[in-house]
């Protein structure tokens, strides 16, 4: 009993996301024209699993009080790359989605490198690289267009027995096979301890170096994988600086609703995940309820700026005020 | 006692010129006019270095708002859509209200952004957000509130001959107004930081917060007044931008995020907050400014300017020296 209400209070962000989404989604079922078919299901989960791969990534950092403003750059970087590499046979296809996740994962060992060993602040350092990023996106594809493998992009895209959304299980699989092995792993622990305290852990003999070149280099991962699929959802790779710095405010949100601390060491990706299907469900919310689209940009701010400002209410828990600036 | 016999260290002026990232920094200003020099002979005629200044004042008074946020510890991410929020609602503001409206223009816009700034430190200072994630919201609402004003109101979008003539004119030997602004505004920051009693608390905010509080300064005061100043000198910057581009547009502070917060750093301030001085921002916004402009002479392609951009960021920073270790 006492086990269970510790586990509830250890993961009272992560259950408030999810019960905030399922009241969401179901708002958005019950008022939409057609209702929950498989097809409904299909879209909302594609495009809420963009948001949620790049949330998972940018939780990873953060949990090391960390941040990663390139996610977005490199989830554009993705979806340029595999625009032009993953083409041709199913083979060809694969070799190249092998490709785009390996630049991923290096444009985040890079960011990991240059904070680990250069020493330089993670804001400032993934702001610059970002740029990089961008710049190498826009080289290989200056303007909108490409093609992509289209067995592996409808199957991606579509449904597991006609019903399931193939995308959710791949977010599902990266879930089992990247985030919870990561989460046990003894540098998955290390990366909580840094961002609890950084000092504490280094005299407590924890690999801090590895464990954040192994965060920022899983964050890329996540965040190339994120551009796959947005290749596949679009068939074509665009370098869109919008679009990616939507995504890299997007995922600072939704980590922060999934109840991770953006003072690190609390919280995990699957918070983040709800965090995302909160987001788009309010986007797929303002769609069914007809609202002006003039609002909804306006809706959409002051949603995002109350979401994050439940944070406060750390606030009334401090008995002391000193605590307030720790 | 005597003026002279006052220790070195206490003068300011000779204080700046011991900081590595400052001398650093003008060095690579020199390099960089001198190797477009030898591409082309226009980069070191006083017609091309006035014009680069003229551009630079714009980013320089959306960076001197910024350092003062930087210096304190925290971000202002609102600036985007601060310096589209006044240019939108100066103009707006000349076409609602006909005479009048030309005049209070300028004082408005600046007014708007002043209140968002002042948004953002109540958030900040009482309900104590990361300013990162506080300022990004406020970043949207204000976005989500200009698309409704233009698109619900459709209002006048052109500058008033005043904001021209502010951004553009060249009225004093030739030197444009929008470089003498920077100055004044620069004066001011000067001022504000080392000859103010609020100057020293920013520094002291910056270094430890709680310290200062123990110490009795008023620091969610400093905070508040510190985003204020962000808020109005991004919206004052859009005022003149307004003004450069003779109209206000969507989207039109987006460019000027990055280079601000990079100017910032690449002056020697520390992204923690508590330390940096104004001469490095000076130094910072005007190789920012000539960084990008050489690129754009030498007709480089976006993504090689990207590329570049991010690189020299870098490089820069890691020249001026690792961070401290954090594990004493």
């Amino acid at each position: 009993m006492n086990d269970l209400r510790h586990r509830i209070h250890h993961n009272g962000g992560l259950l408030a996301a999810i019960g905030l989404f399922i009241v969401m989604f179901i708002i958005y079922v019950s008022n939409h024209p057609v209702g929950l078919t498989a097809a409904v299901a299909t879209t909302a989960s594609n495009k809420a699993v963009l948001l949620a791969l790049v949330a998972m990534a940018q939780t990873l950092p953060v949990l090391t009080r960390g941040l990663d403003l390139s996610v977005g750059m490199v989830f554009i970087l993705a979806n340029c790359l595999a625009s032009v590499l993953v083409v041709g046979t199913i083979g060809e296809g694969f070799a190249g989605i092998a490709l785009v996740l390996g630049v991923g994962a290096l444009a985040g060992f890079i960011n990991g490198a240059i904070i680990v060993w250069g020493r330089l602040q993670p804001i400032i350092t993934t702001l610059a690289t970002g740029a990089v990023y961008y710049g190498i996106a826009l080289y290989v594809r200056p303007g909108p267009g490409g093609d992509v493998q289209s067995d592996i992009a409808d199957f991606a895209t579509g449904q597991l027995f006609g019903i399931i959304p193939t995308a959710l299980v791949v977010l599902l699989a990266i879930v089992l096979i990247v985030w919870l092995p990561y989460r046990n792993s003894v540098l998955g622990r290390a990366a909580y301890a840094v961002g609890s305290n950084e000092q504490a852990a280094y005299m407590s003999g924890v690999p801090v170096q590895r464990a954040k070149l192994l965060a920022y280099t899983l964050a890329g991962l996540l965040a190339a994988i994120g551009g796959l699929m947005l290749t596949f959802n679009t068939y074509s790779g665009e370098a869109s600086a919008p679009i990616a710095s939507t995504y890299t405010l997007n995922s600072i949100a939704a980590v922060v609703i999934g109840g991770t601390s953006l003072f690190g060491g609390w919280g995990s990706a699957v918070g983040s995940i709800f965090g995302a299907f909160v987001l788009r469900t309010i986007e797929d919310l303002l769609f069914v309820f007809d609202l002006d689209p003039l609002w909804q940009p306006l809706f959409q701010g002051v949603v995002l700026l109350a979401a994050v400002s439940l944070g406060a209410l750390r606030v009334l828990r401090i008995r002391n005020r000193l605590e307030l600036f720790a | 006692m005597s003026e002279s016999k006052l220790p070195v260290s206490t003068i300011p002026a000779l204080r700046f010129a011991f900081d590595r990232s400052l001398v650093i920094a003008f060095a690579c200003i020199i390099l960089m006019l001198l190797g477009g020099a030898l591409y082309s002979r226009e980069f070191l005629s006083p017609e091309y270095l006035l014009q680069q200044l003229q551009i630079s004042a714009f980013l320089g008074i959306i960076a001197s708002g910024a350092m003062m946020v930087i210096l304190i510890g925290h971000i202002d991410l609102s600036i985007p859509w601060t310096v589209t929020l006044g240019a939108m609602m100066a103009t707006a503001v000349a076409g609602w209200f006909g005479e009048t409206g030309n005049l209070i223009a300028i004082p408005v816009g600046i007014l708007c952004g002043a209140m968002v700034g002042l948004l953002n430190g109540l958030g900040v200072a009482y309900l104590r957000l990361p300013s990162m994630i506080f300022t990004l919201g406020m970043n949207a609402v204000v976005q989500g509130l200009m698309v409704l004003h233009t698109g619900g109101f459709a209002p006048q979008d052109h500058a008033t001959d005043a904001m021209h003539f502010l951004a553009v004119g060249r009225p004093i030997f030739g030197i444009p107004n929008a470089l003498l602004i920077w100055v004044v505004v620069g004066a001011f920051t000067i001022f504000l930081l080392t000859r103010t009693a609020f100057g020293r608390r920013v520094y002291a905010v910056g270094n430890r917060e709680a310290a200062a509080y123990l110490s009795g300064v008023n620091t969610n005061a400093v905070i508040i007044w510190c985003f204020v100043l962000s808020g109005a000198a991004a919206a004052f910057a859009g005022v003149l931008l307004a003004g450069y581009s003779t109209k206000a547009y969507q989207a039109m502070g987006d460019p000027y995020l990055l280079p601000a917060i990079a100017a910032v750093v690449l002056g020697g301030t520390n992204i923690l907050g508590g330390r940096g001085n104004y001469l490095g921002t000076i130094a910072g916004v005007i190789l920012i400014t000539l960084l990008q402009s050489i690129l754009a002479v030498m007709q480089m392609p976006e993504a090689g300017r990207q590329i570049i951009y991010g690189v020299v960021i870098l490089v820069m920073l890691l020249a001026y020296g690792r961070g401290e270790i954090d594990r004493k």
